[in-house]
């Protein structure tokens, strides 16, 4: 049973095109990356799944259409998207920004706060500072876990290693490694192809907004085209 | 001028300055949400200042029909947007509906301050969020300029829809209560202690309402970061009419603090809310302990050039505001759409 289906998903910046008739699907529970250069439009592909960009095309969300369906109804139905830009709050603090991702849920009782604190202990020590002070991974962790506090069972993550340092990256594929582990299903999107289709089951090469290429991780990773084009010769 | 005049002068000022530092933050408020300049903020003062005379008079004040009309617009704009039903006909035809009936069996009773008041702001207070519904929920992405111009529009409307249902005499209330409070050589009048007192409970609220409450936070992330706040599945549509009800509320209490001290006319709240204004710009429409002091500020430069010179007064007190408008675009603060 598939979370998440795109099918023919076309989005365009007034007449430019930027996404066209890409289809995917993410499993329940699976990982599935989508890589491609910068520009190709994988950001634009998840801000259009989640409603932030208008498109054309059909996407479903447990079987069921999302039509016209707006952020906050996909947000109640357990679409998490964590920008490229991260968009925390930041003149608040850790924990608020927290408690916001639960926003929509705060009638539901749960220990939702225990639970992202106990995956990022680090926001745990930091949860009285403002957003705006964190270090680059730091803020990637918050904004992870803010989308987790949604419940989500389908987290799109975009470029979560964007301009973060070696070492802090591959903490943050780590992280990506144990959710994944927790049951919900990830949407990755990358520009770290090697990384991206370590962790994931699943691939999609994106290339000036279509669908070039598609398989198994395992098999992409290995395929000549994406080891010349993305992976290098080491 | 000795010290008992410069006493009464800034006395007079920071009462006045009070009502202008709640007009200020609400302004602050309602642009750092929606990035509405609220230009209208005026008419509500002058509706709550109008909708209290009438019923401290005992009589039924025109603004309850308009309450009315404008629920039902409100109604009709959001079920074309498709809307849910049910809750919007409790907020928009049930909620009027049942003010009026209030309003018609308490008003020729005089029920006293307390009841009254708490009338007019049940009558004022809603115009806000429908005026926003109506106005400016279609126009969400619109940039700021735009909203300008909207936010305009609706002044002129609603000063026009003032002459309509108030008609062009001006109304004055009694005061809350007719006790006084003697400091040495001041005397603080009942009226002015009310409207500081208040104030100051209202401040109060609004610091615990934002820093403490969840959905106050929701309003402030929508101002911090309107994308991030859409994205955890707050409503900015709901942000919106939040911001608009506690501006209005505000506008209105503003005015039923002010009508038993002055005469109010369907147009006096104009330079009252651009007084406000001009606090708020001085304290760049961002900061809300700012947007206070620059309006008690306000207050007492205006008390003291009516004193010295009070066929300039407001003159004196507009032109404030050019120095720090220099100063500020010297020092480039981009205020406009940051986050796009």
């Amino acid at each position: 049973m598939n979370v998440l289906e795109v099918e023919r998903l076309s989005v365009a910046y007034g007449a430019i095109p930027a996404v066209e008739e890409v289809s995917l699907a993410v499993p329940e529970g699976g990982l599935v990356t989508v890589i491609g250069p910068n520009g190709a439009g994988k950001s634009t592909l998840l801000n259009a799944i989640m409603g932030v960009l208008p498109s054309r095309g059909a996407i479903r969300f447990d079987g069921a259409a999302l039509g016209a369906a707006g952020i906050e109804a996909r947000v109640e139905r357990g679409m998490a998207l964590v920008p490229e830009k991260r968009e925390l709050f930041a003149t608040m603090t850790v924990a608020d920004n927290l408690l916001l991702g639960g926003f929509r849920f705060r009638r539901q009782a749960g220990g939702e706060l225990e639970r992202v604190y106990a995956l990022f202990p680090r926001l745990k020590e930091r949860r009285a500072q403002q957003a705006g002070t964190l270090s680059g991974g730091e803020r990637q962790m918050l904004a992870m876990g803010r989308a987790l506090m949604a419940k989500p069972r389908l987290l799109m993550l975009d470029e979560p290693s964007l301009g973060l340092a070696p070492l802090i990256v591959r903490d943050i594929f780590r992280i990506i490694a144990d959710l994944r582990a927790t049951g919900v299903a990830i949407l990755l999107v990358e520009q770290n192809a090697r990384a991206a289709l370590q962790v994931a089951d699943r691939g999609y090469v994106l290339e000036t907004g279509r669908v070039t290429l598609e398989g198994d991780a395992g098999a992409l990773a290995g395929d000549s085209r994406i080891v010349e084009m993305y992976l290098g010769a080491g | 001028m000795d010290s008992t005049i410069v006493a009464i002068l800034v006395q007079d000022g920071i009462v006045n300055g009070a009502i202008y530092a709640l007009l200020a933050l609400s302004l602050v408020l309602v642009f750092a949400v929606t990035r509405v300049v609220f230009v209208p903020q005026g008419e509500f003062v002058a509706y709550g200042a109008l909708t209290y005379a009438a019923l401290d008079s005992g009589s039924t004040p025109g603004s309850l029909w308009l309450l009315c009309a404008l629920g039902a617009l409100a109604f009709v704009a959001g079920v074309i947007r498709r809307g849910p039903v049910l809750r919007l006909a409790v907020t928009s035809l049930v909620l009027p509906a049942v003010v009026t009936g209030l309003t018609l069996w308490l008003a020729p009773l005089k029920p006293g301050v307390a009841v009254n008041a708490a009338l007019a702001l049940a009558i004022v207070t809603p115009m806000a969020p429908y005026i926003y519904r109506i106005g400016f929920q279609p126009l969400a992405e619109a940039s700021v300029l735009v909203l300008l111009i909207a936010a305009v529009a609706v002044h002129l409307v609603l000063a026009g829809l003032g002459l309509v249902f108030f008609g062009p005499e001006g109304s004055r209330a009694t005061a809350f209560a007719d006790f006084s409070l003697s400091l040495g050589d001041l005397t603080l009048p009942g009226q002015a202690l009310w409207i500081l007192g208040l104030t100051a409970a209202l401040m109060a609220g609004l610091y615990g309402f934002f820093g403490f409450t969840l959905l106050g936070k929701a309003l402030r992330a929508t101002a911090v970061n309107r994308l991030g706040a859409r994205l955890v599945g707050i409503a900015t549509a709901q942000s919106g009419g939040i911001a608009f009800a506690l501006a209005g509320a505000i506008g209105a209490l503003s005015g039923i603090l002010v009508v038993p001290l002055t005469t109010v006319y369907y147009d006096s709240g104009f330079v009252i809310g651009l007084k406000g204004f001009t606090a708020a710009i001085i304290a760049g429409m961002g900061s809300y302990p700012g947007a206070v002091l620059a309006a008690l500020a306000v207050g007492v430069l205006e008390s003291f050039s009516s004193f010295w010179a009070s066929a300039f007064k407001e003159v004196i007190v507009f032109t404030a505001i050019i120095p720090v408008l220099l100063w500020r675009s010297l020092r480039h603060v981009t205020l406009e759409d940051e986050e796009e």
